[in-house]
């Protein structure tokens, strides 16, 4: 990663002399400071009124993922994919006539780190957008620093809704987009009426299973047979797969995450269970989780999604063809990925339609922004800052990707605070 | 358990200062100088904000001097009563950010939003003190402290050994980890207690707000540091000193230890408890990731690199540590932590007594001389020091 | 709950069910023996166990991955060979560590529990740096996959037998080893008393540096094992510490009979109660049951009477 050294050796001597003199200098008097910049200084005095990071050549954009730590199996692809996005916007000439310049700080899979790296980001560095966090707990804990300092957070995984903030655009789905949908195939196609819901325990799954719950019984006229929770890390399944083999469910309902996966499906598969037989619905593993299961320990299962890396289309033909030449040709491209190769783009496209950086600008021609070459197909950013999305069920394939067995007719409109399965 | 004529040699210059050596105070003066007067005038807002959340953790790092440096108990588990006075805090403060007007969207107003997500339609009980602030600031300190003479009690009472006693208390935080992030409609899960607003009606988030919960954590250090001080230097650090390193000839001379250690190690609770409370107060959120396993063996690292033995080098070695590794994180994010790793190493085997060691070692035998050379001599009153004892 | 089933089905649960026992048991057991000798028998407090387990892990997908490009007749038994070398790697390493870190700290436990906090970090950003921060898939001989039935409704998991049978073998070995052998006998008498076994003419520095290799040899058994049945990431190790600890704390840190039936207790407890309860809930209990039995008993389960 050399532009990550690149970026740190760059701020190390250049953000103290920058930071003072925009924050001591906003306007005006900083361009009597800088005979450099002068020269074309009213543009950006135009496209920038709030004391961002624009400088008439760049504008600072932030990624926090972690790095380190647990998450960082997960949040890998999400931060190459933005990396990747932010590059083609750069050859293409950037945003407003600006290059974007990254600042990469590491969350660490800890959320109060987050909080902390989000808060300089925003604080220190003054960056224009901030492309970043992966689980709900780094959102909740960095929600709050960009509201009070009005930072824009482009937000990239499928999480369990309940949330709507003005400082955050959610580029992934929320949970009923990603889940009824799904649910729906599998009850038509499938004949599921019995459902068994195990899932790591913490916030999303726990959501994401409540709204499963109320569609299986309320929408579905089905039952749920068993809801088990494991904590996070947990690596002995045998006896909730015992119990599984006792209460013989249709469709076993699998929101498991981390490390948690990889044990979960080797298991599986070791106690015999046959996933060509047995029905698995999961909403939580990508073509990323499916690299360390082991494609053969899952195939057969179904998984529920926005994006799958083997979409048939140009833009997707074209976006993994980009991705694989920046990152390895063995690299796999998951939901999130994808999703998270979006921000930048839809960050660009409402600057340019607002015509400035401002924060609360971007925020008000966000709305209606349209972004046909989105890998997954066309996407509409909603007033509520989720994004229309189709939903897809793909199939498991044993070389590790998935057959895409359905895909929604429809655009779905998010729905953060759905009636009904709260 | 070797040494004790070394650490005999120690406590017994202590008699003939009643509490603090002239380099002592002038210790605490230039602490205090670094912490009230220097790093608010040369940081900026957000610095200061990060040495400040960085100061609570020197809270622990001063409780584990005398809980592991003093009285030879080390506990794996200090994450726990940081936790429970972050969250005892944490829980007042939501319940002040849920009023009724606030959260008028949720189906039942007035209770906190991750409640309402879990279907909780009613405060639970052990949420109900905490709408009262004197009682949560007792809370805050009693709760951890209660506990922590829980776990302890029983366990020094059956003779526990130093790293039973880590263990033991490692695995308490990792329960009380699973327990928080399970229960996530009454502790909030995994995503801790957030969106703390007000203390009291004052809004903490913004700038002002936190130059002044700085000044207050600051201020309550130096009174922590105080007492720890004091404890150090009265007879009960003198038992404690001399339980460390022969237990059982102090219980043959008829003490309690367990009685001693006990308190020892609620001392160190809540000092924990303070900080973590003054942790929420200025993040603005608290999290089970505090009380796991991970940040409590890091806080026993602060306390090592300032030096095991040394108050004021607690406070340093936590500021030393959180500074290298924000440093080392934002210049080089893929390889910060083989320098931390190797720091740690480092620490163990080359400095085993830390920062305050060096201090000991190298610079105030050179300082004396200096000023014995300017003035009439004086007797020293350097210990050589060794490895420390176990 | 279970009135809904039949008896034959229930039988078949409660067979599994033993099984699926026996296997946690297994598995608790591999991870602690190394640990059992390393801090049961030296005292050193090693929070970077578990990541020698995953440097066993690493070297198995390496072998994996080497067998299925080069050597693909032989690939059905490259797990065996993978263990070997598991063994080889992490012993080789655990003795580096001795050899540089563990021996200045022999008189200060507590401290060793620092330096190998560091030194696990040190490994965990290694693994990241060299392996990549997503976690590796080890591919499986095919013989290893599946399961054997007994009956219509019993199924066991074959890696599941597997698991045990390596667990097994490793046991008995270290029993003979530390028991029978020549170099068992010195091992304990340096672990009963450093300065006499010198005196008498033992090596100890050779006795320590073995003993810990040794241990962190198992570890890297542990970890090529677990590949069948877990993740495979550069922080996969931290997963296994807390409970490795308390197994062996629990069976009474000097004894191997302890940590046996610390482990079988341990993962009956937990695996009955994750039938019942929820998978948090059972893990909760059975940890506060072993924090509740070591208050009350803080010697663990078994001890050796030796004089320190």
């Amino acid at each position: 990663m050399a532009d990550d050294t690149d970026t740190g050796a760059d701020r190390g001597l250049r953000s103290p002399l920058r930071r003072r003199l925009l924050m001591g200098l906003a306007g005006a008097p900083a361009l009597a400071l800088m005979p450099r910049t002068a020269w074309a200084a009213p543009e950006t005095a135009a496209v920038n009124t709030t004391g961002l990071a624009v400088t008439d050549s760049e504008v600072t954009v932030g990624i926090l993922h972690s790095i380190t730590g647990t998450m960082a199996i997960s949040e890998t692809g999400a931060q190459q994919a933005e990396k990747l996005a932010i590059q083609q916007i750069n050859e293409a000439g950037g945003v407003l006539g600006r290059k974007i310049k990254i600042i990469q700080e590491d969350g660490a899979s800890d959320w109060p780190t987050f909080a902390e790296k989000a808060k300089k980001l925003l604080v220190n560095d003054h960056c224009a957008a901030v492309m970043g966090c992966w689980t709900s707990a780094s959102r909740k804990a960095v929600l709050p620093v960009f509201e009070q300092y009005n930072g824009l957070l482009y937000y990239p995984t499928f999480y369990e809704g309940l949330e709507q903030s003005k400082n955050v655009f959610y580029t992934g789905q929320e949970a009923t987009q990603q889940i009824l949908a799904g649910l729906d195939w599998v009850h038509k196609e499938k004949g599921g009426d019995s459902f068994y819901f195990i899932g790591s325990d913490y916030i999303w799954p726990r959501t994401s299973n409540k709204i499963a719950r109320k569609h299986v019984e309320n929408v579905l006229k089905g039952k749920v047979v068993g809801e088990e929770y494991f904590p996070l890390g947990h690596t002995q399944f045998n006896s909730v797969i015992n119990k599984i083999k006792l209460t013989k469910p249709k469709v076993i309902f699998a929101d498991v995450v981390g490390g948690s996966n990889v044990a979960f499906y080797k298991q599986l598969k070791a106690a015999g269970i046959d996933l060509s037989k047995q029905v698995l619905m999961t909403i939580s593993v990508t073509e990323d989780e499916i690299d360390g299961i082991g494609g053969e320990n899952i195939a057969g299962a179904y998984a529920c999604m926005k994006y799958f890396q083997s979409i048939e289309s140009e833009n997707n033909k074209a976006f993994v063809a980009a991705f694989k030449k920046m990152w390895g040709e063995k690299t796999v491209i998951g939901d999130v990925t994808q999703a998270a190769y979006l921000g930048p783009f839809l960050w660009k496209m409402a600057c340019e339609k607002a015509g400035s950086f401002d924060v609360d600008k971007v925020v008000a021609a966000s709305p209606g922004i349209e972004f046909k070459g989105a890998p997954e197909g066309y996407v509409k950013i909603d007033e509520n800052h989720h994004l229309w999305s189709k939903t897809r069920v793909g199939k498991a394939k044993p070389d590790g990707q998935f057959e895409i067995v359905y895909t929604s007719p429809e655009l779905i409109k998010p729905d953060p605070f759905p009636k009904g399965y709260q | 358990m070797t040494n004790p004529v070394q650490t005999l040699t120690q406590s017994v210059t202590v008699d003939d200062n009643p509490f603090m050596k002239p380099v002592e105070w002038l210790s605490l003066a230039v602490l205090a100088g670094v912490i009230l007067v220097v790093l608010p005038l040369t940081l900026d807002g957000f610095r200061l904000n990060l040495v400040g959340k960085y100061l609570t953790y020197a809270f622990v790092a001063l409780g584990l001097v005398i809980c592991w440096g003093y009285a030879g108990i080390l506990s794996l588990g200090q994450g726990v009563f940081f936790g429970l006075g972050g969250y005892c805090m944490a829980m007042y403060l939501k319940l002040e950010a849920s009023s009724i007007e606030n959260t008028k969207i949720q189906s039942t107003p007035g209770i906190p939003d991750f409640m309402d997500w879990n279907q909780i339609t009613a405060l639970p009980w052990f949420w109900q003190p905490f709408k009262s602030l004197p009682l949560t600031l007792i809370l805050a300190v009693a709760v951890p402290v209660l506990f922590a003479m829980l776990i302890s009690f029983a366990m020094f009472k059956r003779r526990v050994g130093g790293t039973y006693f880590a263990i033991i208390t490692q695995a308490i935080a990792a329960i009380l980890t699973i327990l928080i992030v399970g229960q996530q409609g009454y502790t909030g899960g995994i995503n801790g207690i957030t969106d703390l607003r007000t203390l009291h009606g004052w809004d903490i988030r913004t700038d002002h707000a936190k130059v002044i919960l700085y000044f207050v954590n600051g201020g309550l250090l130096l009174a922590c540091i105080l007492a720890a001080q004091y404890v150090k230097r009265s007879k009960l650090g003198r038992i404690l000193v001399a339980m460390r390193d022969k237990e059982d000839r102090v219980r043959f001379s008829g003490y309690s230890v367990a009685g001693f250690k006990v308190f020892a190690f609620c001392l160190a609770a809540g000092f924990a408890a303070i900080g973590g409370a003054m942790f929420t107060l200025q993040v603005g959120f608290m999290s089970p990731s505090f009380v796991g396993i991970v940040p409590s063996i890091e806080m026993v690292i602060y306390a090592a690199v300032g030096g095991r033995l040394s108050l004021f080098g607690a406070v340093w070695g936590t500021l030393l540590v959180n500074w290298a590794k924000t440093t080392f994180s934002e210049s080089f994010p893929d390889l910060w932590l083989f320098g931390l790793g190797a720091l740690f190493i480092a620490v163990v085997l080359a400095f085993p007594n830390g920062l305050a060691g060096i201090w000991r070692e190298h610079i105030e035998p050179r300082l004396t001389r200096r000023v014995k050379g300017l003035r009439a001599p004086s007797p020293a009153i350097v210990p050589p020091h060794g490895a420390p004892a176990e | 709950m279970l009135g809904d089933y039949s008896l034959g089905d229930l039988g078949a649960i409660f067979a599994m069910q033993g099984f699926a026992g026996l296997i946690l048991f297994s598995v608790y057991l591999l991870m602690a023996l190394g640990l059992a000798i390393i801090f049961g028998q030296m005292g050193v407090i090693n929070m970077a166990h578990g990541e020698f387990m995953i440097l066993g892990a690493y070297v198995t997908y390496l072998c994996s991955s080497f067998f299925q490009a080069y050597l693909p007749a032989l690939f059905p038994i490259y797990f065996f060979i993978a263990m070997g070398l598991a063994f080889l790697a992490s012993g080789a390493l655990g003795m580096l560590v001795e050899w540089s870190l563990i021996r200045f700290l022999y008189k200060r436990p507590l401290d060793t529990l620092l330096a190998t906090w560091g030194l696990s970090l040190i490994l965990q950003q290694a693994y990241r740096s060299i392996f990549g921060a997503r976690e590796v898939g080890v591919e499986l001989p095919s013989w290893l996959i599946g399961s054997v039935q007994v009956t219509d409704t019993i199924e066991i998991p074959i890696n599941g037998l597997f698991v045990m049978a390596v667990t097994i073998l490793i046991t008995l070995s270290v029993a003979l080893l530390i028991f029978r052998s020549r170099f068992g006998q010195q091992v304990r008498a340096v672990m009963a008393n450093r300065a006499m076994a010198g005196a008498v003419g033992i090596d100890t520095e050779k006795v320590d540096r073995y003993t810990f290799g040794l241990g962190c040899g198992i570890a890297g058994i542990a970890g090529s094992a677990f590949t069948m049945i877990g993740s495979t990431g550069p922080t996969s190790g931290q997963l296994y510490i807390v409970d490795t600890f308390l197994i062996v704390v629990f069976g009474g840190a000097a004894s191997l009979l302890g940590t046996i039936a610390s482990a079988f207790s341990i993962s009956q407890t937990q695996s009955t109660l994750e039938f019942f309860l929820s998978g948090s809930m059972a893990k909760v209990i059975t940890l506060l049951a072993v924090v509740g039995i070591l208050m009350l008993r803080p010697q663990g389960l078994f001890t050796l009477k030796v004089r320190r």
